[in-house]
């Protein structure tokens, strides 16, 4: 056993498992990759080979169950052309698949020596540097000796180590949460383990993969999710990790609003993720329009990304508020994604929100609403899609704002405000104030991280120009909480009292 | 006069096992198919497509090619009852 701290790692090029992985899986060892059916073992095998081949290191597939025909076939809505790559000479099978109608009998002692002289001849003929081997299971099944099946491959794993090959070895598991893999092979490949997981939670299927552990090297702890989309495979959403080295912009840009710019003391920050909390019917999307309309008129591009609303209605309102959308649409300046949060998973949602991002490049953003997202998945998987998100934005230095509903017409935090408290630089709370009978509308800035604020509600009104910001609420307490009760003159002479600087 | 059965053994180079192997598998053979047989041994070890186009992953194996049905045995061959079954010399 060595005693080194650190492994060398090879770089998968698997979307986001390098990052979890912190550089790669252990360089010229071997992984055990475990997961229960239908975890996406196979692909996450044979995307080890294909993303390989993308940067010239050429991979070998040694397949215990799967004929290689069907394995062609199945990764074929990756992108992945398998047998193009054979003829290139770059991908090669070693097809240990069972022969159907062909059960071999067993008549006497043997081993598994055609087995290893097949992969060392496949690893030579490529000179290949990964090799995937899917799945060791089926093995055990079809040979009743399981110490021989034991022993061989265990030889065929130090085989591979001589030839300085980095192997990814997938094996089942029955119960997501319980033991490693059903036939304990833990004995001969027990330094490196991965495990992928497509459990059930909350009626609803979570993929997650988790670095169990790799001797001598670094890696994430815990289980990532990640999703499976054609065209790329396997990508796991590093989303809470740790982009920790995130620079801070003390740069400022224009809000909508010039008194709400005033409110956080010059306006919101160009790396700020800013969210704006309120009941329905409150002027969510109404800042959020103004945020996006104040953007292109200072020439920046912004994209608004709508849950809740039609891209017609969306259009319709803004309008209703002296917002020519289309214009800024013809103009390059906008770009609106309309979408049912049902459609799609949240990860799904997530990658479509980051491919859009990537593409258009804005400066801003506006998520009109995250609570739409937040209804349709699990305490968990919210969690995660916001983090991931606003790490992502505030990581390009997007300013993101985000609206939220509250959940009662006249106060109370949300959930989402707790999840992401302490990414959030600026908080907004747009609330319904009941005054003597009448209904008003309040606004206040909770938090801006980096900059003095008001700390006064301010009453607004809402017309065909927008947002109109007036004169804070006096006399008045219990806003916030949802319980607005005027003070009576005695109460504002006490409280003045006690204030009273002597 | 044709040969009646084509056999095929594959081994992974010449050891006291593979050689025993082979040893075991004539005698069978000039007592059971009086000579009426085609049989030709693979290593591996030399031969790694062959191999490979045989979905080969024990050795010794031995494949019965003709006549049909094609049978597959894997195994030294010291267990000769349960050769001549899977050789379909003898019924179960």
């Amino acid at each position: 056993m060595e005693g080194h701290q650190d492994i060398e790692k090879l770089a998968t090029h698997i979307p986001g498992f390098d990052l979890i992985a912190a550089g790669g899986l252990p360089k010229g060892r071997t992984t055990l990759l475990a997961g229960s059916s239908g975890s996406a073992k196979t692909v996450f095998a044979a995307q080890f080979l294909a993303a390989g081949i993308r940067i010239d290191e050429n991979g070998v597939f040694v397949t215990f169950e799967e004929p290689k025909e069907d394995i062609r076939s199945n990764v074929k809505g990756f992108g992945w052309d398998i047998k193009s790559w054979e003829k290139e000479g770059k991908w090669a099978f070693v097809d240990a698949s069972p022969e159907p109608n062909q059960e071999a009998t067993v008549v006497g002692e043997y081993d598994f020596g055609a087995l290893l002289a097949r992969v060392e001849y496949a690893v030579k003929k490529t000179g290949a540097t990964r090799l995937s081997m899917d799945s060791v299971g089926a093995i055990f099944t079809r040979f009743s000796n399981q110490g021989v099946v034991r022993r061989e491959l265990f030889r065929i794993v130090a085989a591979l180590k001589e030839m300085g090959v980095t192997a990814l070895l997938t094996v089942e598991r029955i119960e997501e949460y319980g033991e490693i893999s059903r036939i304990g092979v833990e004995e001969f490949v027990a330094d490196n383990v991965i495990i992928l997981r497509n459990a059930l939670d909350e009626e609803k299927r979570r993929r997650t993969i988790e670095i169990l552990k790799f001797r001598g090297a670094y890696h994430q702890k815990g289980e990532w999710p990640f999703t499976v989309s054609s065209g790329e495979g396997v990508v796991v959403l590093p989303l809470s990790a740790i982009e920790l080295t995130q620079k801070s912009s003390d740069q400022r840009v224009f809000s909508g609003n010039e008194e709400l710019d005033g409110m956080c003391g010059g306006g919101f920050f160009r790396d700020s993720v800013i969210l704006v909390s309120g009941a329905t019917g409150t002027g969510k999307t109404l800042l959020a329009t103004k945020f996006l309309a104040g953007g292109a008129s200072q020439g920046e591009k912004c994209l608004m990304l709508a849950f809740e609303e039609s891209r017609e209605q969306l259009i319709r309102n803004a309008r209703g508020w002296s917002e020519d959308f289309v214009g800024m649409e013809e103009a390059g300046q906008l770009k609106i994604i309309c979408s049912y949060p049902e459609i799609a998973s949240l990860e799904e949602h997530l990658i479509e929100i980051k491919d859009a991002i990537e593409e258009f490049r804005p400066n801003r953003l506006a998520v009109d609403s995250l609570s739409a997202l937040e209804r349709v998945a699990t305490v968990k998987g919210y969690r995660e899609f916001i983090v991931g998100l606003t790490s992502f934005v505030k990581h390009r230095e997007i300013a993101g704002l985000f609206t939220v509903t509250a959940p009662t017409l006249l106060g109370g935090t949300s959930i989402t405000e707790s999840h992401i408290s302490t990414i959030t630089d600026t908080i907004i709370l747009l609330r319904y104030v009941e005054v003597y009978g009448d209904i008003r509308r309040g606004v206040v800035v909770l938090k801006m991280r980096g900059s003095k604020h008001e700390k006064e509600i301010r009453q607004f009104t809402i017309d065909a120009k927008g947002m109109h910001i007036g004169r804070p609420f006096r006399g008045i307490s219990g806003i916030l909480s949802g319980n607005p009760v005027q003070a009576g003159a005695d109460e504002i002479e006490r409280l003045n009292e006690l204030f009273k600087t002597e | 006069m044709p040969h009646r059965y084509h056999l095929k053994l594959y081994i992974a180079g010449r050891t006291q096992r593979s050689e025993q192997c082979i040893v075991n598998l004539h005698s069978i053979c000039e007592m059971e198919l009086r000579g009426e047989y085609e049989l030709s041994v693979i290593d591996v070890l030399e031969n790694p497509q062959l191999a490979e186009d045989d979905k080969i992953l024990a050795t010794p194996t031995l494949i019965k090619k003709l006549p049909p049905p094609m049978r597959r045995l894997i195994g030294d061959l010291s267990e000769k009852e349960k050769v001549l079954i899977g050789m379909d010399l003898k019924d179960l």
